[in-house]
């Protein structure tokens, strides 16, 4: 099918472009830009006038829950929700069940995920065995079934040797290392950020020295085994500082953050939200600050949805017990465009947060308007205002700490290797 | 309307209690009013034993419609309630429920040989079958006004009238 | 961001600012306390009479739901909701219909079909007696007796109840509260009834392992050594210690912690002469309190518990009201 994208503006980050143009698509293919390839006959003209066209989001962390979570969501519905999110890339977790450490699951799930054409599925390979923190996995076979890095999730990694030599043997293959930062037993029991709020409500805490323990251990180790490594969901000033720190010290570190905590701090809690139970915790408005100014400053180099659907009685429970998550594959757009435009950062810029940048991190050919590029598209009216609903959301999880709040910025259309998959 | 004088009332009140006293009487008066009334009935006619107070906020028919009462002061009763003969004293007997409540509580603490009830004014309108041995006055109130009993700050009791918006008695 | 109503909203009153649930101390204005200790004050009273009983309640059900043991305090508001002249039912429920897979609201919804017009609730969670208000019909009451570390409203408000009685005003006292305050939801509730209340210097005394992060931020002073904290004290409210605070490491054993923030009669001289001693029981003799103290002229810890029956009647008959 060949399809013109006309009048829209045309935000491509990577390419420095912020233009009004039109965008020619041919066999799943950007063909042109601009000036229409010759004899270019459309089968589909979509009018952009008013609307951005950009590529793709990338997002770093969605839970798709499959295989073994069905019942909190299904590929199918969490799938959809993607690209009504405008989101055409994702990184999904190994924390299914049973976690993603073998071949054979990797390639069914991306299997089931290409059938469904529609958002490309990049699995991250479970860095130990079951997630156990004992074993490693086959890493280089995991790799050729489809894993484009290899992490921990949320489970603990206590054991520093297996962490270092796990760096070490990704390392000999060149694989990027995701980690996310938390001193098991400095964090042990603990539900929200060792603050105000939880001596208020009395909730189980966890300190800040939970993240900067286990950064130091990661940093340190980082420069000693030469290993790539992303840091995943970084949730506090200091944690920023160190990153920062690390990286001028040119270490091969990448760093991401979730878009709820660009938002929203240990105050949103209220009285006991569990929808705001998310990991890591909800820090102080400092650390919430720092993180919206490490992004602007690019210590932070993408924003990610940290995509976690839960179901409903799962979140019906005291905060402590709730589970802990929010949805946000349809909220990483808007909730990144209200950062944006908090911190007055240009539109080009907020976006690369959430296209070339992750794509860069994944290191996948998305996030890019070139000629010759995949058709992963993603067209927005910037100025439509939306209400968050359950009924609103396609992803089975409604579970988000802005539900029933207006957001600006909803998607229009979603392209995926030249096919629209979604119009709203 | 014209309104009676408290304190003349009074006056007439204590001279016809006095007639009945005996060794064993006690004065109860119920809050507000009913305490004002009895703290002076009692230094008047001289009684032996203490004054005792009812809030009958507790034993009230209507707390389902509205609730407890906002200001609530202790119910206290200092004597043997066994075989004592009673006194109630209100300020003014209206629909008899506050009486009901009273009466239900004195229970509480214990058996009196006798019961009896005096009230400044009874205004009628009776939904019990209560009866005032002691009035003060007979008067005919509209059943749109609250009529109660103030104390100014030397201590001197009047009477006013205000339109009705809750509960009276 | 920040939900602005989440704060502002007080789950506790209804929309004529009435007492509408007791969950917390926390954000209860003033004029609320003072009128369930004034309540409380005629419930008194009540209690000595040779009738102890008000027909207040009558008709009404009132549902004692402990998920966390404590025949103590069920039954202390099992007293007050029958000599209020309601029906109680008591309901100890363990974990063990938890983990048939029942959830805590499945529960709660399953006896309000009985018609429930009030819920106790006793939770190991914070937060649960929250959870609960917030799911349920608003003309069910709920009183929280306790959810994990965040709050036990009643039991901070006979505390203010019985300091009250023995001290007449709370804006000239000095009040100390000794103990894990980390691990403590009495404490937590103290804490906002006596700043509500106006009392101008609360301190907490514990060593490091037991306050909460920023509990300065309560209002309240920190002191780490008893001879310090205790100085010119009106009022000395004791915690509890619960043994496995040395399994996790927060103490290294029960009589180091007694030597050094256990009350003694020694400690207590550096209090004032007619300062009272509170503790919210059971007691451990010989941990954090010294029999000498717990039997002493300065406790009024048995005259607490006489006044709990009062003040969880004043609160069962407010809510019931409003």
């Amino acid at each position: 099918m060949k399809i013109i994208i006309g009048n829209g503006r045309v935000i491509d980050p990577e390419n420095r472009i912020d233009r009004i143009m039109d965008v020619f698509i041919a066999e799943g293919k950007i063909v042109a830009l601009g000036a229409p390839p010759h004899g270019f006959q459309a089968d589909r003209e979509i009018n952009a006038k008013d609307l951005v066209v950009c590529p793709g989001l990338v997002d770093l962390s969605a839970r798709l829950r499959e295989p073994g979570l069905e019942y909190k969501a299904t590929l199918e519905s969490e799938m959809a929700a993607a690209v009504a999110g405008g989101v055409t890339s994702l990184a999904c977790s190994p924390d299914t069940d049973p976690v993603l450490d073998e071949p054979g699951l990797v390639e069914m799930l991306k299997h089931r995920a290409r059938n469904l054409n529609q958002a490309h599925v990049y699995p991250i390979g479970a860095l130990t065995r079951g997630l156990k923190g004992e074993w490693l996995t086959e890493m280089a076979e995991l790799r050729d079934a489809g894993c484009v890095a290899f992490g921990h999730s949320d489970m603990p990694l206590p054991n520093t040797r297996v962490m270092m030599q796990a760096m070490q043997y990704a390392s000999t293959f060149g694989f990027s290392v995701w980690l996310r930062p938390q001193d098991v037993n400095l964090a042990d029991g603990g539900v929200a950020h060792d603050g105000e709020v939880a001596t208020r409500l009395g909730l189980p805490a966890i300190p800040v020295c939970s993240e900067t323990v286990a950064l130091s251990n990661i940093i340190l180790m980082a420069r000693e085994t030469g290993a790539k490594v992303h840091l995943c969901r970084i949730s506090s000033a200091e944690g920023v500082a160190m990153v920062g720190a690390a990286r001028r010290q040119g270490l091969p570190i990448t760093c991401d953050v979730a878009v709820n905590h660009t938002h929203l701090s240990e105050m949103d809690i209220g009285f006991f939200d569990s929808n705001c139970h998310l990991v890591p915790p909800l820090r102080g408005l400092g650390d919430r600050d720092a993180l919206r100014s490490g992004l602007l400053h690019g210590t932070i180099d993408a924003i990610c949805s940290d995509h976690a659907p839960v179901d409903e009685d799962a979140k019906l429970l005291p905060f402590a017990e709730a589970e802990a998550g929010a949805t946000g594959l349809e909220l990483l757009l808007p909730l990144t465009l209200k950062w944006a435009g908090e911190m007055k950062v240009p539109l080009i810029a907020a976006l690369g947060k959430i296209t070339s940048e992750p794509a860069r991190i994944l290191g996948v050919d998305a996030g890019h308007l070139s000629s010759g590029a995949p058709a992963d598209l993603c067209i927005f009216d910037p100025d439509q205002y939306w209400i968050v609903e359950a009924g609103v959301l396609k992803s089975q999880g409604k579970n988000t700490p802005f539900l029933g709040m207006e957001l600006k910025g909803r998607v229009k259309y979603t392209l995926v290797a030249g096919n629209i998959v979604h119009e709203g | 309307m014209q309104l009676p004088d408290a304190e003349h009332l009074l006056t007439n009140l204590t001279e016809r209690v006095r007639h009945d006293i005996g060794p064993n009487t006690a004065l109860v008066g119920i809050h507000t009013g009913g305490v004002w009334l009895a703290e002076r009935l009692h230094q008047n006619l001289q009684l032996s034993l203490p004054l005792g107070t009812l809030d009958v906020s507790f034993y009230r028919d209507d707390f389902g419609q509205i609730g407890l009462h906002p200001q609530i002061r202790p119910s206290d009763v200092p004597f043997k309630v066994e075989g004592s003969h009673i006194v109630l004293v209100d300020d003014v007997l209206y629909t008899g429920r506050t009486i009901r409540a009273a009466i239900n509580e004195l229970f509480d603490y214990g058996r009196p040989a006798s019961v009896r009830l005096a009230a400044l004014i009874d205004r009628g309108g009776r939904e019990l079958p209560m009866v005032a041995q002691y009035v003060g006055a007979v008067l005919d109130v509209p059943s749109d006004k609250m009529l109660a009993l103030e104390k100014s700050v030397e201590g001197k009791l009047s009477l006013s009238l205000y339109d009705k918006r809750r509960n009276n008695e | 961001m920040t939900n602005a109503g989440t704060m502002s909203n007080n789950p506790q009153l209804n929309k004529n600012g009435q007492l509408q649930h007791l969950l917390t101390t926390e954000g209860l204005p003033a004029p609320i306390l003072l009128h369930i200790l004034d309540t409380a004050e005629s419930f008194v009273g009540v209690t000595e009479r040779d009738v102890k009983k008000v027909p207040l309640l009558r008709g009404k059900s009132i549902f004692n739901l402990f998920f966390e043991p404590s025949t103590r305090t069920r039954t202390t508001f099992e007293i007050a909701a029958k000599r209020l002249s309601a029906d109680v039912v008591n309901l100890n429920i363990a974990a063990s219909s938890q983990s048939k897979g029942e959830t805590l609201l499945d529960t709660v919804d399953n006896l309000s079909a009985m018609h429930a017009d009030m819920f106790v609730v006793r939770h190991s969670q914070s937060g649960a007696a929250h959870l609960i208000a917030r799911h349920m019909r608003p003309e069910i009451h709920i009183i929280n007796a306790g959810d994990g570390r965040h709050a036990h409203p009643t039991q901070a408000l006979l505390d203010v109840f019985t300091i009250r009685r023995y001290k007449s005003d709370f804006r000239n006292l000095r009040v100390a509260i000794v103990g894990d305050i980390l691990h403590s939801r009495v404490a937590r509730s103290q804490i906002h009834a006596l700043t509500t209340l106006g009392v101008p210097e609360v301190r907490v005394i514990a060593p490091k392992t037991l306050l909460p992060t920023k509990v300065e931020r309560l209002g309240v002073h920190v002191y780490h050594d008893m001879t310090q904290g205790l100085k010119d004290v009106d009022v000395l409210m004791m915690l509890r210690l619960q043994n496995e605070r040395m399994l996790s490491a927060r103490l290294p054993s029960t009589e180091e912690y007694f030597k050094y923030y256990g009350l003694t009669q020694e400690k207590l001289a550096l209090a004032k002469r007619d300062a009272i001693v509170l503790h919210p029981g059971p007691m451990n003799r010989g941990v954090e309190i010294d029999s000498a103290v717990a039997d002493g002229k300065q406790s009024v810890i048995l005259p607490q518990v006489t006044f709990g029956i009062a003040v969880r009647m004043a609160v069962m008959s407010i809510l019931a009201g409003s």
